[in-house]
């Protein structure tokens, strides 16, 4: 059983891409599981056709200890089994806590236990890495691989960045490794260089480039993977390979986290490329640093 | 009347627990730790929770209960405890030289997340646990459970960190005695060593919490279970584990860990449960019973005739720990004795039905409370609605013990006002003398106490 955790920036669409690329294992015929690790509980809202779900925290608040596997695990699309964590709701409790305390139940309740026959756990955990709560997926024993899903976007790239932080330090003590990093396009300049070079200077790969489709949206408000509501159109196909390059992935490193400097000279490179009015033939890596520092010192003004 | 607020009517609460009939998990974790030969418990977290398991252990057994704290400051809250633990581990190997530190955690290093193992291996990787030195942990938050949770799973983690199987066949079976008190412990030893069985148990407070005065304090006493014989375990014949509560978990660590079957009975409070235990070490080591364990026997069986006219109808109230609890039961029934109320803070799915089945149809208006609302004041207002003769529990029933006017026997955890429990075991046969022993001195002294002149009588 693979165990994957799928972090990165709130909003960066790590639900959607998580869903869509576990429709697409199903559909190859692995049997998955998906744990909401989100207190919004919106992680499984496609592969179950809506949010009607009660959460392993609801249950267990009103259930108390006596809560079954069947009371928190629901059947998805492509029979994919899905939780959701839940929480809090936004200003009270501590939603970290609840990750460890829902986790810590489904092992109890032997919701991993390999008579089910599990070939993929997957984890979605909310947004940025906050507190110890939300590092619980790559605990020892826990998720083994990660996937960072980012766009060209600066703030992406600095929340990704930052969670390779983070697994640096699970790495070094448990098994834990980063797969690669998932570009959810936003149709930034030069998004997918951009992030292939993100993906080598931190060691990784970028495993698959997932270009900006309405049939996404339009999907999401049928409540569906997109694999589901429209298996034909090429967006499927996008999430099917992003799906196949996963199941083949064999390159698990810990990551080298870049300095800030680093960050803000390939944000430089790529995405002022055409600003800047380079020949077009040329790659944007060989644009020359010390004409683009007048241009950033200008934007900061 | 310190209690003369309680009033005989139960309104069903949703929100509030008075004296609650348990207590923190990390009790009961630095309890299992000590019960290893050169551990020193760790707790990771404030210094408050420290100071209060380690006083509420020594106002226990009258004994200094050594342990280290994390010493959270505000600052370990924000940023997590790593950096207090490393700390802690270097200055702990340094200065207090344990072969073992058992970390446990508390409610706010688990609310914060800290992920011990992590911060274990990178102890180790910056060289901070010496050569042949252990650092292990146990998840212990007091949110989740009770003190019997964290023993359990401290005991679990003496399984998962140190047994392991090699092949060999040692002549040997595992004994997990749940938790009971150091005397008990010896008292299960005993037992084992006159029926020629070798034994390894752990956790073995005893001469741990009950070590001899010799003039000289040692830091870490002569008795406890050694990493070696824990190792051991994962070579043994079977495991014999007492107290489904305390004992599960480790015992199912031992079977995943190194496939040595487990037989889980109830702690052998009481002649039935004892004979359980006897009969399972014979026939699990292939022995004999010898003579003097029947002859025991024997003579608490007598003792049970001969004083079963004073006992016998007598409605009893208890409270406690689940294990000790069933166990306690099955002995009052035996007695012919009647347990009416029973009631425990701990969660347990398995403990009510247990306790019905013991019961059958002996008292069938029996009142059984388990869990986070079960607490002593529900325990008093049953007594107002209809009294009984006698009480079972720890210290915090004195109260009750003096409003009511009742007979009070002190067992379990804490007793904090008495010494015996530190001294002569409840567990086998003559712990079985001892125990009715003590039930049937409560009774007597109150007849004389209240004896009319013309009704007061030399023997009894």
């Amino acid at each position: 059983m693979r165990k994957v955790a799928i972090y990165g920036k709130g909003g960066i669409g790590k639900s959607t891409t998580t869903q869509n690329t576990v429709a697409a294992l199903a559909e190859m015929g692995k049997k998955v599981m998906v744990v909401g690790c989100d207190p919004k509980a919106d992680s499984t809202r496609l592969l179950l056709g809506g949010l009607a779900q009660r959460t392993v925290l609801d249950t267990l608040r009103d259930e108390g200890e006596e809560v079954d596997l069947d009371d928190i695990r629901r059947i998805g699309f492509g029979n994919t089994y899905c939780t959701e964590s839940g929480g809090p709701e936004p200003g009270v409790g501590c939603a970290g806590r609840g990750i460890i305390t829902s986790i810590n139940l489904l092992e109890q309740l032997g919701a991993y236990k390999e008579s089910i026959g599990l070939d993929y756990v997957f984890y979605d955990v909310l947004g940025d890495v906050v507190c110890g709560g939300f590092a619980m997926p790559i605990r020892e024993g826990k998720a083994q691989e990660i996937y960072i899903v980012c766009s060209g976007e600066m703030m992406a790239m600095y929340a990704a960045n930052n969670i390779c932080k983070g697994i640096v330090k699970f790495a070094n003590a448990g098994g834990v490794r980063l797969g690669g990093i998932i570009c959810n396009s936003r149709k930034v300049d030069n998004e997918r260089e951009m992030i292939e070079e993100l993906a080598r200077q931190l060691g990784t790969q970028m495993i698959h480039f997932v270009p900006r489709d309405n049939d996404v949206q339009r999907a999401e408000i049928n409540r569906k993977t997109v694999i589901h509501w429209k298996p034909t159109c090429p967006q499927a196909d996008e999430y099917r390979n992003l799906a196949k390059a996963m199941d083949a992935n064999r390159m698990f490193v810990i990551p080298k986290p870049l300095e800030m400097s680093a960050l803000e000279k390939l944000l430089m490179d790529f995405g002022l490329a055409e600003e800047l009015g380079q020949d077009a033939d040329a790659t944007p890596a060989e644009i020359d640093l010390a004409a683009a520092t007048p241009a950033n010192t200008l934007a900061c003004d | 009347m310190l209690l003369r607020h309680t009033t005989a009517e139960v309104t069903e609460r949703t929100a509030l627990t008075i004296n609650p009939a348990k207590t923190c998990q990390p009790i009961g974790a630095m309890y299992a730790a000590l019960g290893v030969h050169g551990c020193l418990p760790h707790s990771h977290g404030s210094q408050g929770c420290c100071s209060y398991h380690r006083s509420t252990l020594t106002r226990h057994y009258k004994e200094p209960v050594m342990a280290a704290t994390s010493s959270f400051t505000e600052g370990s809250s924000v940023f997590g405890g790593q950096a207090n633990l490393l700390q802690a581990f270097e200055t702990i190997f340094t200065v207090y030289n344990p072969d073992i530190v058992a970390v446990h955690t508390t409610c706010l290093s688990e609310t914060i997340g800290d992920d011990i193992s992590q911060i274990i291996s990178k102890a180790k990787a910056d060289g901070k646990i010496p050569e042949g030195k252990h650092a292990i942990h146990a998840n212990t938050p007091s949110y989740v459970g009770s003190h019997i949770t964290g023993f359990a799973n401290m005991a679990k983690s003496l399984v998962t960190n140190f047994a392991e199987g090699t092949g060999e066949d040692k002549k040997q079976i595992n004994l997990l005695p749940g938790w009971v008190e150091p005397p008990d412990m010896r008292e299960l030893k005993c037992l084992a060593h006159r029926m020629g069985v070798d034994v390894i148990m752990f956790p073995d407070t005893s001469d741990v919490l009950d070590a001899p005065q010799t003039g000289k304090h040692e830091l870490y006493p002569k008795g406890g279970a050694t990493v070696a014989q824990i190792r051991s375990a994962g070579d043994s014949i079977g495991t014999i584990g007492l107290g489904h509560s305390a004992s599960t978990r480790a015992a199912s660590a031992l079977e995943e860990k190194c496939e040595v079957a487990n037989e889980m009975l109830e702690l052998p409070i009481g002649l039935q449960a004892t004979d359980r235990l006897i009969e399972a070490m014979r026939v699990m080591a292939g022995v004999k019973v010898p003579d003097i364990i029947t002859d025991e026997r024997g003579r608490l069986l007598d003792m049970i005739a001969d004083m079963h006219q004073y006992i016998h109808g007598k409605r009893v109230a208890l409270w406690g720990d689940p294990d000790q609890l069933v166990s306690l039961c099955d002995f009052l029934v035996c007695l012919d004795m009647k347990p009416v109320y029973i009631l425990t803070g701990t969660p347990s799915t398995r403990f009510e039905k247990r306790v019905r089945a013991v019961l059958g149809d002996s008292v069938p208006d029996v009142k059984i409370r388990k869990g986070s609302g079960a607490d002593m004041f529900l325990m008093h207002q049953w007594i107002k609605q209809e009294s009984v003769d006698l009480l079972i529990g720890n210290t915090y029933g004195k109260y009750i013990a003096r409003d009511e006017n009742i007979p009070f026997v002190r067992h379990g955890f804490p007793i904090l006002d008495r010494v015996g429990h530190a001294y002569f075991p409840t567990v086998g046969y003559r712990g079985g003398m001892y125990l009715l022993e003590k039930i049937l001195n409560a009774f007597m002294d109150r007849q004389d106490r209240e004896a009319l002149e013309e009704k007061f009588e030399l023997t009894m």
